[in-house]
């Protein structure tokens, strides 16, 4: 099978689309970008080849049980053992590592009991990683550095009390490790993961089906031979990519024909990342007719957030949330990422609720959106908002407002996809530079 | 910077002569007993100051060759720890923190202090405020030259009148004085005859970026093309000699189709051809050039090789009117224009020069060029149907240039480009 896939290299996440000949969508991945992007887009290139098979294993057992309902049951059970494998394999990558950097005058004379400790840390995160994966759990990222690093800090904790060794060697090791792990290009084999995951999932014994009835769908879905006809990428990292020129395009152009894939009416299309702003024009074909970026600093960018974060010692996602719960939407004038630190500490040392000045902090970020737009020719229905930001529901909802006092009755289209916005537009250009 | 060795042609070694003999003859002044007037570059008095035998320092251009150096940064840091704000005019700050670490020409040797500060234009606020600054520091008699903005797209016979006025009651009384040398109304127009001979010369070369390819670019080639021109050198034999021996040089590209000398050599494959408003940046200019030539973006025309004169729209050196002819010039000069007239300059350009579209490059702290330039493109691109895009930079302040972020505006441009070029089949 031809497959054209397009990737975009953000600062914050990797974002891949596969499509098919026909510009149908087949897969979508996405991880963080590190600080080491050929291994960010090795890794979101893998994850839509994973999607993609499912997408298969979906289209395969469709035909097949008439019962979509119980498709999607075992498709989750599914994912999350083949999920359970990859995170495994990666769990003993990062123990052969940790062992590995027990070395140096720090550890000297302690190499032995450190192995031991990090030997009996890593069995009982593997254990853990049974519970972690299990049916109906919860995690709270997908990303293995995020969910591997918060488990080995707690038992690591336990461990180093068990045993006497002080913490800081635990942790020193960890830290040497898991950015060489996290930068190492995942191992390409992926059938025996599936065949394993399918294995664990029937032992399970939850199965809405028999085994036999699944087992042929899904190994004919995976000897679907996906071929990368072609890819392009885009995004700060794009000039990283090992691609020839023409196979690189500019975000802004795959952004304005992202949105316009999704929705043919977009005219206008907001984009926040992490590190910019992009308003774009485009005509009734997708293309751009003008721009506008935030320039020179990353004020109301989406890294305004992480920081805001960072600040409230909250997680990025339970931001959005907490605005919502605002009575009202405190004053914030900056939109400096710096400044929001001081303007955030002020207004709780005043006594302000913290619900009020997150609600605030959405709409000076939406502010300064709105003086981008407006630079570049204000909004013509309709209007489709992407980026990381676009799924945060308070700022959603500070755009709606200010849209609508601005601009009046507007379409807004907010894809549940809008990460994958330029992804989708590279995959595009890859998909037209052949079949065209 | 590459090992590589940077391509340049006799005419820019020949003015990289004229430019240091020049800083010779001003940082030798107190030994030879010569005057130096600090003056700017916008309706600059040159033949005039020349007749009185005074040399010519720029406080611009020092901000500029500072720029180019990598020195400028640390020079406006000095500048804002003297209480200049952030968003002060940087030559400004480059100018008070060169003074603050001992006013050292490019030549390694001190500037002296100036005699007189000439302030012969007055269409930039900013540089009524940098005078100031420099007459407390300098304690030197000051003389201003009031040219009206052409508000209404047009000088008049008053606003002539008004100028040749104050260059006969104030600036021509005051150079006598400073300079102990009487007014010899000849020696002004022998010097303005020369202009007008370079003169000829420069538009010759400026509008060849009509031709394809272009033998030039207007803009990052531009700069140097103009600098004898706007600078301590108009109405000089060296200039006419200069602007003889590019012209040479440009005839030999145009009878040979090449494209314009980069640094890295010969400019081949020309894909975009763009027409650009604004100053360039000047702490990155190598690195700013290359985003434009590795693209293969030529530029064919821009506004800002017009702000010491408008030559191109039909402006001389008129000997045989001199001081009405020098009151022209000033009130003529790019930034002392109307947007409605700056608009319908660079959509002539875009028209003549068969441009693919406008790029502007905004300076962050640049009022006077700045202002109004978003609303200038918009219109241009509704009357010429040709897509513009908007950069933003700094002069000489390297804070302001983020790489990463004019890399990806430009080749967004250059492909949305490509894009409408293909837009009428389809959008790949």
């Amino acid at each position: 099978m031809q497959s054209f896939i397009g990737i975009d290299l953000g600062s914050t996440t990797t974002k891949a689309v596969l499509m098919d000949d026909t510009g149908t969508v087949l897969g979508r991945g996405i991880t963080n970008s590190r600080s080491n992007y050929d291994t960010a887009c090795a890794v979101a290139k893998q994850e839509a080849l994973i999607n993609t098979r499912f997408t298969l294993f979906r289209q395969n057992l469709g035909h097949d049980s008439g019962d979509a309902n119980k498709v999607e049951i075992f498709l989750e059970g599914l994912e999350r053992n083949f999920r359970l494998v990859q995170f495994i394999e990666q769990l003993n990558d990062l123990h052969e590592t940790c062992v590995r950097n027990t070395a140096g005058s720090r550890f000297e004379g302690k190499e032995k009991a450190v192995a031991e400790a990090l030997g009996h840390l890593f069995d009982q995160l593997r254990e853990d990683a049974l519970s972690l994966f299990a049916p109906g759990a919860e995690r709270k990222s997908d990303f293995f550095r995020d969910i591997a690093g918060s488990r080995y800090m707690h038992f690591g904790e336990l461990v180093a009390k068990d045993t006497g060794l002080g913490f800081d060697l635990l942790l020193n090791v960890y830290d040497k490790s898991i950015i060489e792990v996290e930068n190492r290009p995942p191992s390409g084999e992926m059938k025996n993961k599936f065949l394993e995951a399918l294995n664990r999932v029937v032992k399970e014994g939850s199965l809405p089906f028999n085994a036999a009835e699944v087992e042929e769908p899904v190994k004919k879905a995976l000897d679907v031979d996906i071929i990368e006809t072609s890819v392009v990428g885009t995004g700060y990292g794009r000039v990283r990519l090992p691609f020839a020129k023409e196979f690189i395009r500019s975000e802004i152009l795959c952004h304005g024909l992202g949105a316009h894939l999704m929705y043919p009416q977009t005219r206008t299309v907001l984009d926040i990342g992490g590190q910019d702003t992009k308003s774009i024009q485009v005509d009734p074909k997708g293309i751009v007719e003008n721009f506008q970026m935030n320039d020179r600093c990353a004020a109301g960018c989406g890294r305004y957030l992480g920081y805001i974060a960072d600040e409230m010692n909250m997680g990025l996602h339970e931001l959005g949330p907490m605005a919502m719960k605002a009575n009202k939407v405190a004053r914030i004038n900056s939109t400096c990422t710096v400044f929001a630190g001081a303007e955030l500490r002020d207004r709780l040392a005043m006594g302000e609720r913290r619900e009020d000045i997150l609600a605030g902090l959405h709409r000076a970020i939406i502010l300064r959106a709105m003086s981008i737009i407006s630079r570049s020719g204000g909004i013509t229905d309709e209007f489709t908002f992407t980026g990381g930001v676009a799924k945060n529901e308070a700022a959603v909802r500070e755009l709606r407002k200010l849209v609508y006092e601005n601009y009046g009755e507007v379409t807004i289209n907010i894809n549940p996809n809008s990460i994958y916005t330029g992804a989708l537009g590279a995959a595009e250009f890859a998909r037209r530079a052949v079949i065209n | 910077m590459s090992a590589k060795e940077t391509v340049k042609e006799p005419s820019m070694l020949k003015q990289k002569e004229m430019i240091a003999r020049n800083y010779d003859a001003i940082t030798s002044a107190k030994e030879t007993g010569r005057k130096v007037s600090s003056t700017f570059v916008p309706g600059n008095l040159n033949e005039l100051v020349m007749s009185f035998g005074i040399l010519n320092n720029l406080p611009e251009i020092n901000a500029i060759q500072n720029g180019m150096r990598k020195a400028s940064g640390p020079m406006i840091m000095d500048a804002e720890k003297r209480g200049h704000s952030e968003d002060v005019c940087t030559y400004v700050k480059a100018d008070i923190g060169m003074m603050a670490r001992g006013n050292i020409a490019p030549n390694g040797k001190p500037m002296p202090d100036p005699d007189v500060l000439l302030l012969s234009y007055t269409g930039c606020f900013t540089f009524m405020k940098w005078f100031e600054l420099l007459r407390e520091e300098y304690k030197c008699p000051t003389l201003m030259l009031h040219v009206p903005y052409e508000g209404d797209g047009h000088m008049t016979k008053n606003m002539v009148d008004y100028v040749v006025k104050q260059l006969k009651e104030v600036i021509i009384p005051g150079l006598e004085e400073v300079s102990g040398v009487k007014f010899d109304i000849d020696r002004l127009r022998e010097y303005m005859r020369n202009s007008a001979k370079a003169e000829d010369d420069l538009v010759w070369v400026l509008e060849t970026g009509k031709l394809k390819p272009s033998p030039i670019d207007a803009y990052f080639g531009g700069v140097y093309y103009i600098g004898p021109m706007f600078t301590a050198f108009r109405g000089t034999e060296d200039a006419v000699e200069y602007y003889k021996l590019l012209r040479k040089e440009i005839q030999y590209r145009v009878d040979n189709k090449l494209g314009p000398i980069t640094p890295d050599g010969e400019m081949k494959d020309q894909k975009y051809r763009l027409v650009v408003e604004g100053p360039p940046n000047w702490t990155h200019f190598r690195e700013f050039w290359k985003m434009f030539y590795d693209e293969g973006a030529v530029v064919v025309a821009s506004t800002y090789t017009k702000v010491g004169g408008t030559y191109d729209q039909g402006f001389r050196h008129d000997e045989t009117r001199p001081l009405e002819s020098l009151a022209e010039y000033c009130l003529s000069c790019y930034t002392n224009r109307n947007l409605p007239d700056r608009i319908g300059m660079m959509e002539r350009y875009i028209n003549e020069y068969e441009a693919d579209g406008l790029l502007t490059n905004s300076i962050k702290s640049c009022n006077s060029f700045s202002a109004g330039q978003l609303l200038m493109m918009r219109e241009i691109e509704r009357r010429t149907g040709k897509p513009g895009a908007f950069i933003e930079t700094d002069l000489v302040d390297p804070r302001y240039f983020s790489a990463a972020n004019v890399k990806n505006r430009l080749e967004s441009y250059f492909q949305m480009i490509d894009q409408k070029r293909k837009g009428a089949k389809s959008a790949a």
